[in-house]
């Protein structure tokens, strides 16, 4: 069992037009074990991106550790998967040769990495679009696509920012369900950023609430629609129920007061 | 009212609406080289201009013909057009796989882009036959000082674009790449190198441009073969024919390559524009 951990992590961006430096993310404590799908929600421009860059290893934090099982994280690596907003995948490789890229970097043989990416794009329903191009694909299929790649180098975690912003609702419900199914099978560690809070419910099995300037996490609430779905399976039932509203008004009412305050500078100081 | 609608040609996306400048414009550009010609053909015929300014086409394919056969300036066209090839093909191919590295590297290192942006960026803007006599004062007149010549003109644009090349890569996909495993060097070799393909490209078009631009310069060294010096030489005897049907194979010639090249970026770099 590996655990990830985020204690005490600051992170401060340098003025870009002022001398008056960003203070992202301030005392940010997170941890994260096998099994844990967390997902975090706050309004624009609280620190979320900044937090998964971080765990990920693309930035260093200004103050505090980031560790992996006990071992500092000091850059990307193979065992943290990245799934991003825009998909990032590669124009001038084909759905295959990109969902087998990760394994095809790290010296995997050629017939044992062709089985797991056609695996894992069968996971996510692409399997008939193995030679298509990434730009004859639609905005859900490369998302998938991402998805089944970054699945593909069986990382032990899974960082996710707002992967399915840009999808339509039917999608996103078949995609959610997906992500919750991968979790049950390999019980991966998720870090999954969303602005959606029904999506951030219904995913989660820990969520956390952020709030802006300094960046910092204000609310952490356990949830179990999630195992609740996998036992049930029936999602409509799930997110229309009486518990599930509530935790949503609650939780909505909180990132609103957020949003008004930004919107707002003058009320900061009240 | 509604034929007008229902007579409308289905078109692709983008084909009316999108694209600026979109469809097909090759039979436009046969009409006015035909245009040209017919005009060229005109004013020498009806004698309106001396053939010593302007020999007509049939004399200038006359001259085409003796030098096929018969040979100008001691070689037949052939020759002179091997030579020229060699030169200007070879210079090409060693500023590709000199400049396009240089060009990444210093894409992503600040101390080779420091080293070498200067060199590159003081000496592209100076016409060769500047720098020419220092060429023949070092290397000597020997078949090298051409073709380094005409190599010197092809590496700043084509170091340049492999250079704005790595821009077009997104820090996303570089760090998608290494939160799979990837190396520095793989990272530089399989995804900003892929990435760049299409300024590559483009830069590879200006260059070989800029290479038989830079012929007749280089055939100014003591040449004795190749098209540049068979069209300096015919100026020495004020021989307009031979001037024309010089300028006229190297501009075929050139212009082949191009559409070679284009030819190769739509086969080899399928997503240019689509991302
Ligand atoms: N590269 C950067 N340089 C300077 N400031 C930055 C940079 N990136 C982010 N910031 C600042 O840090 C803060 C947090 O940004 P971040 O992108 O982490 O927010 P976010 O929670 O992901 O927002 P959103 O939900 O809109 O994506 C913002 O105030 C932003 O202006
Ligand atoms: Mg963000």
């Amino acid at each position: 069992m590996k655990t990830f951990n985020v204690s005490n992590v600051s992170l401060t961006y340098p003025g870009l037009y002022t001398d008056q430096a960003i203070i992202a993310l301030k005392g940010v404590n997170l941890e994260i074990k096998s099994g844990d799908f967390v997902v975090a929600l706050g309004a624009s421009g609280c620190g979320k991106t900044t937090l998964l860059n971080l765990m990920a290893g693309f930035m260093a934090p200004t103050d505090g550790d980031i560790t992996l099982g006990g071992q500092q994280v000091i850059g990307p690596s193979a065992d943290r998967g990245v799934v991003f907003q825009k998909h990032a995948l590669l124009p001038w490789l084909n759905v295959i040769d990109n969902t087998e890229f990760g394994l095809k970097l790290q010296g995997v043989n050629r017939q044992t990495r062709r089985e797991i990416a056609t695996k894992n794009l069968a996971l996510v329903g692409l399997q008939e679009f193995h030679r298509h191009m990434i730009y004859h694909l639609s905005g859900g299929m490369q998302q998938r696509v991402g998805i089944a790649r970054a699945l593909t180098c069986d990382p032990a975690m899974l960082l996710m920012d707002e992967p399915m912003a840009a999808l339509d609702a039917l999608t996103r419900e078949t995609i959610q369900e997906l992500l919750l199914k991968v979790w049950q099978l390999t019980s991966k560690m998720f870090f999954f950023i969303t602005h959606s809070v029904e999506e951030a419910l219904f995913l989660g099995s820990r969520l956390i609430v952020m709030s802006p300037r300094p960046g910092r996490i204000t609310h952490t609430y356990e949830l179990d629609f999630n195992r609740r779905f996998l036992e049930e399976g029936n999602a409509r039932a799930i997110k229309s129920s009486r518990d599930f509203i509530d935790m949503r008004e609650q939780i909505l009412g909180i990132i609103y007061g957020d949003e008004r305050q930004s919107d707002n500078p003058e009320l900061l100081n009240v | 009212m509604f034929d007008l609608v229902s007579k409308a040609k289905p078109v692709r996306p983008g084909k009316i609406y999108g694209a600026p400048g979109d469809g097909m414009s090759s039979h436009i550009s046969l009409i006015t080289a035909l245009l040209i010609f017919a005009l060229w053909l005109l004013v020498t015929e009806m004698g309106w201009v001396k053939p010593l300014f302007l020999p007509s086409p049939l004399a200038v394919w006359d001259k085409f013909m003796v030098a096929m056969t018969e040979g100008v300036s001691n070689s037949t066209l052939t020759q002179h057009t091997l030579a020229s090839l060699s030169r200007v093909l070879g210079a090409f191919l060693l500023a590709l796989v000199s400049a396009v590295p240089v060009g990444i590297l210093m894409g992503v290192n600040r101390i080779m882009r420091g080293l070498f942006d200067p060199i590159i960026e003081f000496y592209r803007p100076l016409p060769p036959l500047a720098y020419l006599p220092l060429i023949i004062i070092w290397l000597g007149i020997g078949e090298f000082p051409k073709v380094f010549l005409i190599y010197l003109a092809i590496f700043a644009p084509m170091a340049i674009a492999a250079r704005a090349g790595v821009r077009s890569v997104s820090t996303e996909q570089i760090h998608a790449a290494y939160a799979m495993g990837a190396t520095r060097t793989q990272v530089i070799s399989q995804v900003i190198l892929k990435a760049a393909m299409p300024e590559i490209f483009t830069g590879m078009r200006i260059g070989i441009g800029v290479g038989w631009t830079t012929l007749v310069a280089a055939e100014m060294v003591a040449a004795h073969r190749g098209l540049g010096f068979m069209v300096l030489n015919a100026a020495e005897y004020l021989a307009s024919d031979t001037v024309i049907m010089g300028i006229i194979v190297i501009g075929i010639f050139a212009f082949a390559f191009d559409l070679l090249l284009r030819y190769l970026e739509k086969i080899l770099i399928p997503w240019k524009g689509k991302v």
